[in-house]
């Protein structure tokens, strides 16, 4: 009987039928429409996000709409779904506003909890990937100081930089001292202005309003803990993507260094370099676990939430920009090429680092919530 | 007949403490009957401790004898013959061997050791040494070498051996598996005293030793391979217990930063930190692999779960020395002892940090798994090598 009640408390760790489902979906999806070269041809047009795959992804799959509940026109799955979906992303790097709209600005949306009006309207717009929406804070904003992302003062003026995905939203979600504001992008006084990002496959803008209008979703109260949660959710999800990322990266250093022959063997044969493919696998597998935890104990509300989250992100960004270096160096040449992919790889892993806080930053959050105070 | 479930093994095991009350039984009579109720390894045969049934009910077992107070059969401490000798005996032994064997073993009144290692094979351990020679008269083999690092050979009644019985075969072919009483003439066992002061292990000299060939395990020439289900047990140590947050390494050092604020620095505080983290994802990759062996999908992760312990328990307790300051200075003493049990979190730092060295040595050094990752997980080429088609006397040594 304990042992029972202890099987329900602990983290499920592992991958639900629904879920391997899931993922075989997208992986087919991204395999057909978003391959490395396609990928690389986009992020040198103009329109890095395909809205043909977006469609087919968000709203044939139904994968935008994951942690929407079905009353508000949702799939009603939840986080777990979502890390799923975000491995697959991670492991393609398909440019896809998937991260800020179905996750961080749908999850700030959710925790306003309203079963009807303009929120709950804009909730089933997202779930159907019939639009986007960002939350216009810079990418780097991490949870636990989300009221940095207040740039935006009450009259609806002022800038806010280096904000994901902008450049594709419908809608932008702009906090501000007065409260959670709905914008469309294309309203008079919104200039989104594209930057050249260091992660082409998730493009950056400034968004300027001067005088814009806008619907007000929240007060300053709701807004905050609704900015945090969506940061929170977005941290503890982006563990997957850069799980999957990780995960792409030694599948194909492995399978490069068993074919590429030097001084008459494969070079996967030598000791040095398998040692250090073997050690990647061990953080491969061991992100597998944080991120896995995360997802989790966002999808049961449990209150370990903040630190599983935070432990995620310590561990994961470091494992996928170790993965990424470590795809260049073995691959050689190729991997500083611009037509292999690795450089895509390595551009989102460091980009990710940043995102939802830094490790550092989340290891600060560890600090508190573990009582290891610094000196 | 009937599948055996989780109802049915709590109905036979409350049968047995009716039968057998633990508050008014001996101990070994105890285990004794457990072990004859099928009780003691589920997935065992039945007639040898087991009852046929899936490994994973073993728990249910286990959860109504401790909630009854029942004693245990105490796994860390006859550990190798549990976890080594038992299951090569239960795949490669005869029936004679299998009833002789197991059921002294299980309940501990027979300890075992593991004579495997030679000074001059260790990580290359298919490059042993120690000779077996078959006497024609009456096929007695007669045992000369030595063995190292063997935990317990001084409290051990029996031993697993290899021993080369054909120096003209290349050298995984010629090597077979004995089964030698520790107790017989040309058996010495001496204290190997090590970095912690301690002598944990010993070194065992073999001179002249007489095995019958009814302790043979295995076809001769053989042993390599039943080798391999030796090590490949060794190595599945990782299961059943669940580690809460902060259980292993970590948890002193935790305790010491939250109790001596005076000791705290920033270089501290970061790598405090940064190892923090990753003994809490270790902890969790060991709770998905034990989720997985349960959900009956045993993943490849329990090869590299060993590497990553050793890699933290070494930098854990190192970064325990240095935040103790004068402290860690200090050790608690270096007498020569024996000790029965190595308990970690029992001792204090400067112990801790020795010990651990060993952590990425035993039980396959941290290069060596690194390599059975990459070859049997990966999939990675292996090196080239010249040993394979070698008679085992004509290698370089």
């Amino acid at each position: 009987m304990t042992a029972q009640t202890e099987e329900t408390v602990a983290p499920d760790l592992l991958y639900s039928e629904a879920e391997d489902d899931l993922r075989a979906a997208v992986r087919s999806l991204l395999a057909d429409r978003s391959d490395a070269p396609t990928v690389i041809a986009r992020i040198e047009s103009d329109t890095p996000y395909d809205p043909q795959l977006w469609k087919a992804l968000g709203a044939d799959i139904g994968a935008a709409g994951l942690l929407v509940p079905e009353k508000l026109g949702g799939q009603g799955a939840g986080h777990r779904e979502a890390a799923v979906v975000l491995e697959e992303l991670g492991r393609s790097v398909a440019p896809a506003p998937y991260l800020t709209s179905a996750v961080v600005a749908t999850e700030a949306l959710l925790a306003l909890g309203s079963e009807d009006g303009p929120v709950a309207e804009l909730l089933g717009e997202l779930a159907a990937g019939r639009k986007v929406a960002v939350l216009a804070v810079p990418f780097p904003a991490a949870p636990e100081n989300s009221s940095a992302a207040e740039a935006v003062t009450g009259t609806l003026d002022g800038t806010v930089t280096a904000v994901a995905d902008a450049a594709a939203a419908d809608v932008l979600l702009v906090p501000t001292t007065d409260g959670l504001y709905a914008v469309e992008a294309a309203a008079p006084g919104v200039t989104v202005e594209p930057l050249v990002a260091l992660d082409q496959t998730r493009p950056l803008a400034t968004v300027t309003l001067t005088a814009a209008t806008g619907t007000r979703l929240a007060d300053a109260v709701a807004a905050r803990s609704a900015v945090r949660r969506g940061l929170l959710a977005g941290a503890g999800l982006l563990a997957s993507e850069q799980l999957g990322l990780a995960e792409w990266c030694l599948t194909e250093t492995v399978r490069y260094t068993r074919e590429r022959h030097q001084f008459n063997r494969p070079i996967g044969s030598f000791q040095a370099l398998k040692h250090r493919m073997a050690q990647l696998w061990l953080e491969v597998v061991s992100a597998r676990a944080a991120a896995r935890n995360a997802a989790d104990a966002l999808a049961t509300g449990s209150p370990d939430t903040p630190l599983a989250v935070a432990v995620a992100q310590a561990y994961c960004s470091k494992v996928a920009v170790h993965a990424a270096e470590e795809c260049i160096q073995l691959h050689g040449g190729i991997g500083m090429t611009w037509e292999h992919p690795a450089h895509l790889y390595l551009k989102r892993a460091k980009a990710d680092a940043i995102a939802y806080g830094t490790a550092g930053s989340h290891r600060e959050a560890i600090a508190e919530l573990m009582e290891l105070p610094a000196p | 007949m009937t599948a055996i479930d989780a109802a049915e093994l709590r109905r036979r095991t409350r049968e047995l403490l009716a039968a057998h009350p633990p508050a008014t039984t001996e101990r070994t009579d105890f285990l004794r009957a457990r072990f004859d109720a099928g009780l003691a390894w589920v997935h065992y045969p039945a007639g040898l401790g087991g009852l046929d049934a899936p490994r994973s009910l073993q728990p249910v077992v286990d959860a109504e004898l401790a909630a009854a107070g029942a004693p245990d059969n105490d796994p860390r401490r006859i550990g190798i013959g549990l976890g080594m000798a038992a299951p090569t005996i239960l795949g490669f032994g005869t029936e004679e061997q299998k009833r002789r064997f197991l059921r002294p073993l299980w309940v501990g009144e027979e300890v075992w050791c593991q004579l495997f290692s030679e000074p001059g094979a260790g990580s290359d351990l298919a490059a042993l040494g120690t000779r077996a020679v078959r006497e024609a008269a009456d096929g007695d083999w007669i045992v000369d070498g030595q063995k190292v690092w063997t935990s317990s050979a001084h409290v051990a009644r029996w031993a697993i051996l290899i021993a080369r019985t054909d120096p003209d075969l290349p050298k995984h072919r010629g090597i077979s598996y004995f089964i030698c009483d520790m107790t017989d003439p040309g058996v010495e066992v001496r204290p190997l005293r090590q970095i912690t002061g301690e002598a944990e292990f010993n070194e065992v000299f073999l001179t002249g030793v007489r095995i019958p060939d009814s302790r043979r395990l295995g076809p001769v020439g053989a042993g390599w391979k039943v080798a391999q289900t030796t090590l490949m047990n060794e190595r599945v140590s990782i299961g059943g217990s669940r580690i809460p947050r902060e259980g292993g390494m970590i948890g002193p050092v935790a305790k010491t930063w939250r109790e001596r604020p005076e000791l705290r620095t920033h270089d501290l505080h970061q790598r405090l930190l940064t190892l923090w983290v990753e003994a809490e994802v270790a902890r969790l990759a060991g709770e998905r692999l034990r989720q997985q062996l349960v959900a009956g999908q045993p993943g490849p992760e329990g090869s590299g779960m060993k590497l990553a312990f050793a890699r933290l328990n070494q930098e854990i307790s190192g970064l325990e020395v240095e935040l103790l300051g004068e402290d860690g200075l200090l050790y608690s003493d270096w007498t020569m002892r024996r000790p029965d049990l190595v308990d970690f979190t029992g001792r204090d730092a400067g112990y801790r940090y020795l010990r651990s060295k060993g952590n990425s040595i035993e039980g396959g050094t941290s290069e060596v798994l690194l390599n059975i990752v990459a070859e049997r997980v990966l999939g990675l080429p292996a090196e080239p090598r010249n040993d394979k088609d070698v008679a085992w006397k004509d290698l370089s040594r």
